[in-house]
């Protein structure tokens, strides 16, 4: 199905399914523990071995030498394969680093050899055993110092108007720097995998996934084998949040023992191995300046942003977000990818925006309060509706100011106290904030079959569900187009068997997966037309219906099934912007002696299109504010400076926010369709959700003690010199 | 984790024996900590000697008018007992201010005081650490290195970690004392604030334990009185060790106590310091950190244990 136009009035603007709250098709099986994840599944291939993982101890490098033999010989040892006894493996489109093969080391705990056992213990222990001998080279892992080279350097990917002059000429003006840490995904289930490579022919590969079809390709190029030879299994995932999205050393290492021992290997990367061996989200460094006439109407903004990256990466593009967000005749934006030694940095859930509004939404907050205007009504007289970096654009859909209006009017903003470190309750100072959101919407092709079985509906596609509710909004997709209960639909995901799909990540699995089951369903229903001898039928309860021929799915006997995709047409970035908006509002307790931040009262209102399930959407935006409140208050990825590596590296020393951090939170969806994003109508929101978070809290600690830090996470040795006495 | 033997006592006495014949034993109970190590390979011992059934589970009242805690007692229901909710207060709150309710479920009172530093460079085996591998240095005092939780008194050119027990800051504010017995089967008694040594060039040495002495119980002086009172500071609301942690027991007088965790490698306590509780926050910790040597890190831990501690005199 070619989408290559907006979307007219169809089945989905008069659902009964689409759009309504559904508990999780799979959510029993989780709750009981049944469904299969990728570690766990000791039933699908016989004799299965352990690998376990070894990585380098220094960050750059070459392996001189690696005694294995004592590993070798340890007790239930299978074998071991060691970078040193293969040939450098090859690195698809995505990854930089290469995941494994040859002597050079080029990050903290890149694998180095794997040791097969029996069991795990062995495996663990044997691993243990292993002494390499490595030659160090020079470090640089000072993005500070980067920053400080990159100075006058660079072009930028933004330039409008004449920014120096609207400076000059301005009555307000901000100019301030911002710094964001290194983040780390630290979702629940580590990265995992079983291979079957025994015969050196199929490979089939359980693993968890963000997406198939990637990782197949991936996996191809990697070992120099035909994508046709592999079959990649991820039914359910435990969390991913962009870790998940590339092909990691799980998967490598348990296909390279797999070949090795000629049996199947399961292998998972232990959490404190993770952290340096997989991706990261970059720190950043951001100077932002702003300029604003004396009405508060921007005439400039300046965004600068620094992140680091191993040769040939992509880091964390923080002015993502800054081309479109807000008017400015005047603008400039530049992103210098600093080289550096660490481990690979890569997508983590809203790559660049995310960390761009931790700083950008600070600004705005600060501008705001330098002009003496309420911030939510500095963002509201900011808005456009246009592309300001290129206004004969304009945005598909773009509700910010009924976002901001809306979450202002029910959050109580205008009884708030506006006098920084004016509001005390006990030993707490209480304070609020807001920011902004804002997330571009991307669409990528996606394909599903759709088979009609004994009056049931089957869905099978190679898309992801990464606890993000595929199963269920896709169910409810085929169930509305079809007219049928959602109990007689069954969706079969996470298979490379299956019609390739635009798969999870970049918050566009949603919106273009259920556009794609859409079309494998209107493809069945043609089928079904046809087999009937009826034109253009109804499909509603159950029935096809055209004119007086009633006739239930039920009652067609023979199996029918259709494949097709959604390709999405060059009209939606030729002449439209698409993105997702919304606002954050935060209450915050500050203690006045030790400077600690709690949050006390979050509410976010989205702005994202058809909400295809207001349940499974909803738990994607709470999670986007428990991970904001993490980045805001505690989560660092801290860099040794003289080892490079990030030594917090388990979940002991990298804070997440936990049940006790996260106080109720209250979510609201505008009621807003987009039609030029998909015939659902439907834009992501699993990014949004984490977007402009982190600054709403760090706002709400400033209007709390009237202490501004710029520097994540905002933790109290950041403030504590500056708090008045106890 | 290294291949280990594993045997059960059943008393107190053949647990100590069994260790000192056993060169390279521990003793497990709860193993909440212990088992973790191992698995990191920074704990190796090549025999484990369970005495989880050498029934030293109980709490009871000590001739002195005391209480005498069993070091298999659980954090849980130590926190729990009706005697140390009411008259030892400051232990029943540092307790709950630790760890999570399931480890607290299984963690045991011998085994809170001698669980090991959360130094990162103690727990990565690619890094040198003289506590973990002696001789190697201290990765913590390296260049740039990442200290913002380590030790800034107390501390040694060999070692800056701390030691993460809320429990023992409490026991160390009221003067507890730790009852042991050794291998020969004598019993002995250690007061709490002799029984953590300093890093010095032996950071690897941390009690005055001899080898293969047992830990049977915690022994409580008399109730104090007092407003009691444990601040736990930390970056997120739960399951975090100790930025700083002060014990503190005030009389009505002005008068009390002051023990500090999260900055040093014992809970730190200083009569000097006690005795200035009447001048205020400033004044006792100008005494009880006097000597500090902060990394530029974790330097702010000096004004956060001032202005917490000013913070609960300023509650009452």
């Amino acid at each position: 199905m070619d989408f290559n136009q907006p979307a007219d009035q169809n089945l989905f603007d008069r659902a009964t399914v689409v759009g309504k709250p559904h508990a999780r098709i799979d959510g029993l099986l989780k709750v009981t523990g049944t469904a299969p994840y990728a570690y766990e599944r000791h039933d699908v291939v016989a004799g299965q071995l352990y690998g376990y993982p070894v990585g380098s101890a220094i960050a750059k490098g070459r392996i001189v030498a690696i005694d294995a033999d004592a590993a070798r010989s340890a007790p239930g040892v299978r074998g071991v394969v060691t970078t040193l006894d293969i040939e450098p493996l090859g690195i698809w489109n995505y990854n930089v680093a290469r995941l494994f093969g040859g002597d050079v080391v080029e990050h903290y705990q890149q694998a180095i050899a794997v040791v097969v056992a029996e069991t795990f213990e062995q495996a663990r222990a044997a691993a243990a055993l292993i002494e390499t001998t490595y030659e160090r080279d020079a470090i640089d892992v000072d993005l500070e110092a980067g920053w400080q080279r990159m100075q006058g350097t660079g072009e930028p990917s933004t330039q409008v108007g004449d920014v120096d002059a609207a400076f000059d000429s301005a009555a307000v003006t901000l100019d301030q720097m911002y710094h964001t840490p290194s983040q780390t995904h630290a979702m629940m289930e580590p990265h995992a995998s079983i291979v079957d490579w025994s015969d050196g022919g199929q490979m089939t590969v359980w693993t968890s996934s963000q997406m198939i079809e990637w990782n197949r390709q991936a996996l191809a190029t990697t070992f120099g084998i035909e994508p046709d030879r592999i079959r990649v299994e991820s039914p359910y995932i435990g969390g991913g949040f962009g870790g998940k999205l590339w092909l990691r050393a799980d998967a490598v290492l348990a296909a390279i023992g797999s070949r090795a021992l000629g049996a199947p290997v399961r292998l998972a990367l232990p959490r404190p191995f993770m952290i340096n061996n997989t991706t990261h989200r970059s720190a950043t460094i951001q100077r932002i300046r702003l300029a604003a006439g004396a009405d508060g109407k921007l005439t400039a903004i300046d965004h600068e942003a620094a992140s680091h990256t191993l040769p040939g990466g992509r880091g964390e593009n923080a002015t993502a977000q800054t081309p479109y967000f807000y008017a400015a005749p005047n603008r400039r934006v530049i992103h210098h990818l600093v080289e550096m030694h660490l481990p690979e940095a890569s997508d983590m859930r809203a790559p660049g925006e995310a960390s761009g509004l931790m700083a950008l939404e600070i600004a705005m907050d600060e501008m705001a309060e330098k002009l003496e205007m309420d911030p939510v009504e500095f963002r509201i007289l900011n808005d456009t509706q246009v592309n300001p970096s290129d206004p004969s654009i304009p945005f598909s859909e773009r509700h910010f100011v009924e976002c901001l209006r809306e979450g202002a009017d029910r959050f109580g903003w205008a009884d708030r106290n506006t006098t920084p470190g004016g509001r005390r309750e006990g030993m707490w100072w209480i304070g609020h904030g807001m920011a902004g959101a804002y997330r571009g919407h991307l669409n990528l092709k996606s394909g599903a079959r759709a088979t009609l079985s004994n009056g049931r509906v089957i869905i099978e596609t190679d898309m992801t569900d990464i606890g993000t509710g595929s199963y269920t909004i896709l169910a409810q997709t085929a169930a509305e187009t079809m007219g049928l209960p959602m109990g007689r639909v069954e969706v079969r995901l996470g298979n490379s068997a299956w019609p390739v799909s635009s798969g999870s990540g970049g918050q566009f699995g949603a919106a273009s997966s259920t556009a794609g089951v859409y079309a494998a369903c209107v493809a069945l229903r043609e089928q079904i037309a046809e087999r009937l001898g009826v034109s253009d039928p109804e499909f509603s309860d159950g029935n096809v219906v055209a004119g007086d021929n009633v006739t239930p799915l039920s009652a067609i006997t023979e199996e029918l099934s259709a494949e097709d995709s959604i390709n999405f047409g060059g009209f939606q970035t030729e002449d439209y912007l698409m993105a997702t908006f919304g606002a954050h509002f935060v209450e915050v307790a500050v203690h006045v002696a030790t400077g600690e931040t709690r949050v006390r009262r979050m509410l976010a209102v989205c702005d994202s299109g058809r909400i295809l399930n207001p349940i499974t959407a909803r738990s994607q935006v709470i999670g986007g504010m428990v991970m904001g409140t993490g980045g805001a208050l505690s989560e660092e990825l801290a860099v040794d400076l003289e080892h490079g590596f990030f030594a917090n590296h388990d979940l002991a020393g990298y804070e997440v926010a936990v049940h006790a951090d996260i106080p109720h939170q209250e979510v609201v969806f505008l009621d807003t369709v987009d039609g030029v994003a998909t015939p659902l109508k439907a834009k992501g929101v699993g990014e949004l959700g984490v977007c402009g978070v982190a600054a709403a809290i760090a706002n709400a600690a400033y209007n709390a003690t009237g202490v501004r830090v710029r520097d994540y996470p905002v933790t109290l040795d950041r403030m504590i010199d500056q708090l008045p006495a106890v | 984790m290294r291949a280990f033997s594993y045997e059960r006592v059943s008393a107190p006495a053949q647990a100590a024996s069994r260790a000192a014949e056993v060169p390279g034993a521990k003793f497990i109970a709860g193993g909440t900590n212990l088992l973790d190590l191992m698995k990191l390979e920074i704990e190796t011992p090549v025999h484990l000697i369970d005495v989880s059934g050498t029934g030293l589970d109980s709490i009871s009242d000590t001739r002195e008018g005391g209480l005498r805690i069993g070091a298999l007692v659980s954090n849980t229901d130590l926190a729990a007992n009706e005697r140390v909710r009411r008259e030892y207060g400051v232990l029943t709150r540092a307790l709950m201010a630790g760890a999570s309710g399931q480890l607290r479920n299984k963690a045991t009172t011998a085994g809170n005081l001698l669980q090991r530093t959360r130094c990162p460079y103690f727990y990565d085996t690619a890094m040198p650490c003289n506590k973990r591998a002696p001789g190697t240095g201290c990765a913590a005092l390296g260049q740039g290195a990442f200290s913002r939780q380590l030790g800034i008194i107390g501390t040694s050119d060999a070692c800056i970690a701390t030691h993460p027990s809320d429990m023992a800051v409490a026991l160390r504010v009221l003067d507890a004392e730790v009852e042991t017995v050794t291998p020969a089967g004598a019993s002995r008694t250690i007061p709490l604030d002799e029984f953590y040594r300093l890093p010095g060039d032996t950071p690897e040495i941390e009690t005055a334990l001899m080898p293969g002495e047992f830990i049977t119980a915690v022994k409580l002086p008399p109730p104090v009185g007092g407003r009691q009172a444990y601040y736990k500071v930390r970056d997120r609301a739960s399951y975090a060790f100790a930025l700083v942690s002060v014990a503190l027991v005030r009389q009505s007088d002005g008068s009390g106590r002051v023990a500090l965790g999260g900055v040093a490698p014992q809970p730190w306590r200083r009569a000097q310091a006690d005795a200035a509780l009447p001048d205020g926050a400033n004044a006792v910790m100008s005494r009880l950190l006097d000597g500090a040597s902060p990394t530029e890190e974790n330097a702010f831990k000096i004004q956060l244990a001032e202005r917490t501690l000013a913070g609960m005199l300023a509650e009452g």
